[in-house]
């Protein structure tokens, strides 16, 4: 079923007269008049719509579950058959697309798989419209396709890309669908999605602000010229924008079959009670799997723009550290309250995040742990309270900011949430549902340049979608598996990636030590090494953590390893390819030994910690290292179960001089080289170092004075004292808790001017985001 | 709603529980009766007689003195503090502040740098089992992780009074 003929001709003899048209909310309402009445009755009575009780649920619960299986069902399956007409890798090998159904008000009622961070998001821009008088100019009619991707008015970053299709029934907008894809370029700066080098908005790439792009289910042909002369990866974008109105339309049929069926008066009804329930559903959720009070955590992630290899204006050689303290408070009524007072200010990076996409994407997170089934919505959204400081990285004051790689420090300022819950799911006893935290998802490897085929091409590697992840409190962590933002997600498959890019496989190996040593320890990464082959004009660059282990590990386990880079130009491959000689193949087990360059001469050899990098040209032959994170460990260390170190050790997972040293454990090797642990002696050893503990361990209170003396004489390096200073600067708070438990005067105080770094845009606030 | 027998909240307390039945337990919904049944275990376990009114993390609990104190006890029997404190500011630490100390666990590149970034571990001082890490920069105040309120927990979640002698 198409829309309705009757809606389509009654709107198209309304556009003559615009200016007459009645309302296209319900009972001749606007739809802004709707939202506004949504929100004041929400917020009077504390249930969604006004909804003390849940009449068609309470009367007809199979009805109510019937229709939202159909929903649920309807929006999976579209996902899945709208991905195949996608040809980038992204959407259709590694799923990163996602559907939602939404009030005409905005707020979302069912969602698919995929990255749901979305559910919000989308729903960020459909209110955009409808309180930017859409309904009016340009008008909201049955067939109308739009499109968003602008951060800063509903979005993660510019290459999610948003196609929102309203839905009519009579005359009437009863819903609006969104389908996102993250599309492989967005035409930055530098080539990728998530390209490294913008520090502004206007570097950020084609930004599209909620605008009409299609009438009658038909783009329109201004649209296409401009898109495709805004993007690098001009087929991919055209085939990734067809995916999600495919999306779109069948979902749309799906809505207006069911109304058919259960009558619309019903769907108005069922689309409310579903929020109203998903709301409850939530705060039932918390009451039974936690326990009331107070969790604190915290997560870092670095921005290293000092180095020469980031390519930045002079007001942005920062470098920094990104901080996120959390508390979550638990109320004895079930209700959550998410607080990051203290967290740094936004800066002139991409790693920028909006409140929406912040808010939004914690459900990404959360239906991995608190809320593992279908019913995502808005429902939740409304049962929980933020507090993003406003000026924090997420929740910019400054119009300006760039976003591109907001995942930077997204997935490390929610992680730590993980763990808190994981400590009240610890002490329920549901130790199934206990997690470390998660995997810095980088490195990604993106570029661009002439590829393969000799085509205008961007690339952006979604191997890091299967990172390592954190241990339980029942079992380690899974080994490149998977990433927080899509749990769906794989490493993909070789062969395609090499169709791909212009980069020939040299080897795909587990990363030993990657995953956080503990009693379980956390899933390893892995990593894959990469020769350009067949490009011309080829740039690539780096992405990730490295000076910094963004998440801690839990209750005595240790966080993962951090990031490195390796990349080499100007080797001498083609002749060790034509002489049969040896060349760098597989992994980098272990970094300090220098493996590839035993066997490798090269111009230049780049092995450091600065894994963040904007573009390097890249010719045929050079090497580049796709170094894929690991999670962070549970528990004491030598506590491991000795058969356990024994399969680390047989599979490559740890090196035997760690395992010895962290583990504690003594082994044997055979004649095949297998490894054998000796339990009894392994004891000892560890009888040994629990000693040696107790002899360097100090009473933390003997050790608060000396470092209260450092503070005092402010001795830390840069970053960190940046990362105060900003801190500070947003909230008075942090700084009057950060007094008080180092005991310092009232008039310390540590600011952005006494550092030696610019402070450009630091003192001049507008709330132009707003 | 499932519920598990003692023996299998043993073996899920043992990481020895079979996966399949692992998997089960993560899918299907929650058993009420869980932590009465994993109290009741821990309670056996420990080689002390003070009540634990709560599992706190692991080797950690808030138990019941006979004087009404709360307090964070280690199953070795050391005691931190009361329950509302910190109990890091009672435990041993060691900060990996150089690159030296950070190489005995991490490889080359693999560590964290001690300029940006500190790894704290927090021993018990009677077991020295390591009982949290923090990596976090320096300067950063050792984290108060948990807050419980135990009052609202039994009397408005679990409806019934605090556990007492």
């Amino acid at each position: 079923m198409a829309i309705r003929q009757g809606d389509l001709s009654n709107k198209q003899e309304e556009l003559l007269t615009q200016q007459y048209r009645r309302a296209i909310g319900w009972n001749g309402k606007t739809l802004k008049e709707m939202r506004a009445e949504i929100d004041q009755i929400t917020q009077e009575t504390g249930h969604y719509a006004g909804l003390k009780e849940l009449v068609l649920k309470e009367q007809d619960p199979i009805r109510f579950e019937k229709m939202f299986a159909k929903l649920r069902g309807g929006l999976v399956h579209a996902r899945e058959t709208a991905k195949r007409v996608a040809a980038s890798p992204i959407v259709e090998q590694e799923g990163e697309l996602c559907f939602t159904l939404y009030t005409p008000e905005g707020d979302s009622v069912v969602t698919s798989t995929g990255i749901i961070i979305h559910v919000g998001t989308m729903g960020a821009a459909i209110k955009y419209m409808v309180n930017h008088d859409y309904e009016v100019n340009p008008g909201i009619e049955p067939g109308d396709i739009f499109c968003n991707n602008d951060c800063q008015i509903g979005n993660v970053h510019p290459c999610d890309v948003h196609t929102i299709v309203p839905i009519f029934w009579a005359g009437e907008v009863v819903g609006w669908v969104g389908g996102v894809t993250h599309v492989i370029d967005t035409g930055a700066t530098g080539p990728g999605s998530m390209t490294v080098g913008p520090v502004t908005r206007y570097d950020d790439g084609y930004q599209v602000a909620c605008r009409k792009i299609g009438r009658n289910d038909t783009l329109l042909q201004d649209w296409v010229i401009e898109s495709q002369r805004s993007v690098r990866t001009t087929k991919y974008w055209l085939l990734d924008e067809r995916t999600r109105i495919a999306g779109c339309h069948m979902i749309r049929d799906l809505v207006l079959s069911l109304i058919a069926e259960e009558g619309v008066d019903a769907y108005k009804q069922f689309i409310r009670e579903v929020i109203e329930e998903g709301r409850r559903g939530l705060i039932n959720r918390i009451k039974a799997v936690t326990i009331p009070g107070k969790y604190r955590q915290v997560g870092f992630v670095d921005v290293p723009y000092r180095h020469s290899d980031v390519e930045v204006p002079p007001y942005a050689k920062v470098d920094t550290i990104m901080h996120a303290p959390s508390e979550i408070t638990i109320h004895r009524n079930g209700q959550m309250e998410l607080n990051f007072d203290g967290s740094s200010r936004w800066g002139w990076h991409s790693y920028n995040a909006t409140t929406v996409s912040f808010t939004s994407g914690i459900w990404v997170m959360m239906t991995q742990t608190l809320i593992p089934n279908d019913r995502i919505n808005d429902g939740a959204y409304f049962a929980t309270k933020f507090q993003l400081p406003y000026g924090a990285w997420m929740n910019p004051d400054d119009i300006r900011t760039a976003h591109s790689y907001a995942w930077h420090f997204l997935v490390s300022a929610w992680s730590p949430l993980w763990r808190g819950l994981s400590r009240a799911y610890f002490s329920r006893g549901y130790l199934e549902e206990v997690n470390a935290g998660n995997a810095n998802t980088s490195n990604w490897m993106q570029g661009g340049g002439y590829n393969q085929y000799n085509d205008i091409h961007a690339i952006n590697s979604f191997e890091a979608a299967a990172e390592g992840t954190g241990a339980g409190a029942v079992k380690d962590g899974l080994d490149h598996a998977a990433a927080i933002w899509n749990p769906e997600g794989d490493m993909g498959d070789m062969e395609i990636w090499e169709l791909a890019e212009p980069l020939v496989y040299l080897g795909r190996s587990i990363k030993p030590n990657t995953g956080g040593y503990g009693k379980y320890r956390g899933g390893c990464g892995y990593e894959t090494l990469r020769m350009v082959w067949g490009s011309r004009d080829w740039t690539m660059f780096f992405m990730g953590n490295g000076y910094i282990t963004s998440d801690c590990g839990l209750m005595g386990g240790y966080p993962a390893a951090s990031g490195y880079r390796f990349e080499a130009h100007g080797t001498d491959l083609k002749e060790r390819f034509e002489k049969q000689l040896p060349f760098p193949r597989g992994g980098d087990p272990n970094p300090a030994e220098h493996k590839y360059e035993q066997c490798l001469e090269a111009k230049v050899v780049k092995r450091d910690k600065q894994t963040i990098t904007t573009e390097a040209i890249f010719e045929d032959y050079d090497l580049y290292l796709n170094y894929l994170r690991g999670g962070p460990g549970f528990g004491d260390p030598l506590e491991r179960r000795p058969e356990d170190i024994e399969k680390d050790l047989n599979g490559g997972y740890v090196l035997p001089e760690y395992a010895e040293k962290v583990y504690g454990a003594v082994f044997t090797v055979d004649n095949r080289g297998k490894y054998h642990v000796d339990p009894e002696k392994t004891e000892q050893a560890r009888q040994a170092i629990r000693k040696e503990r107790l002899q360097r361990g100090r009473p933390t209170r003997e050790w608060m004075a000396e470092e209260r003396g450092r503070i005092e004489r402010k001795e830390a390096s840069l970053p960190v004292r940046h990362m105060y200073a900003t801190s500070f600067e947003i909230t008075e708070k942090f700084l009057t808790e950060f007094r008080a438990f180092w005991n310092l005067p009232e008039t310390w105080n540590l600011s952005e001017d006494e550092l030696e770094m610019p402070t450009f845009g630091s003192g001049h606030k507008k709330s132009h985001a707003r | 709603m499932p519920n598990y027998d003692r023996a299998t909240i043993e073996e899920l307390i043992d990481g020895t529980i079979d996966f399949f039945k692992l998997k089960e337990m993560l899918s299907s919904f929650k058993d009420p009766g869980r932590f009465d049944t994993y109290v009741s275990i821990l309670q056996d376990r420990v080689p002390w007689d003070d009540k634990i009114l709560l599992p706190y993390g692991l080797h950690l609990y808030i138990v019941l003195k006979r004087d009404g104190r709360r307090v964070i006890k280690c199953d070795c029997g050391h005691e931190f503090c009361e329950s509302h404190e910190n109990w890091k500011l009672h435990a041993l630490i060691y900060v990996r502040d150089t690159e030296e100390k950070m190489a005995e666990i991490y490889p080359k590149y693999l560590a964290p740098d001690p300029q940006w970034q500190v790894i704290r571990e927090y021993y018990c001082p009677q077991c020295a089992t390591q009982l949290e890490v923090e990596n976090v920069t320096p300067w950063y105040p050792v984290i108060h992780d948990f807050e419980p309120d135990i009052d609202a927990f039994y009397e408005e979640w679990l409806q019934r009074p605090v556990p007492s002698y």
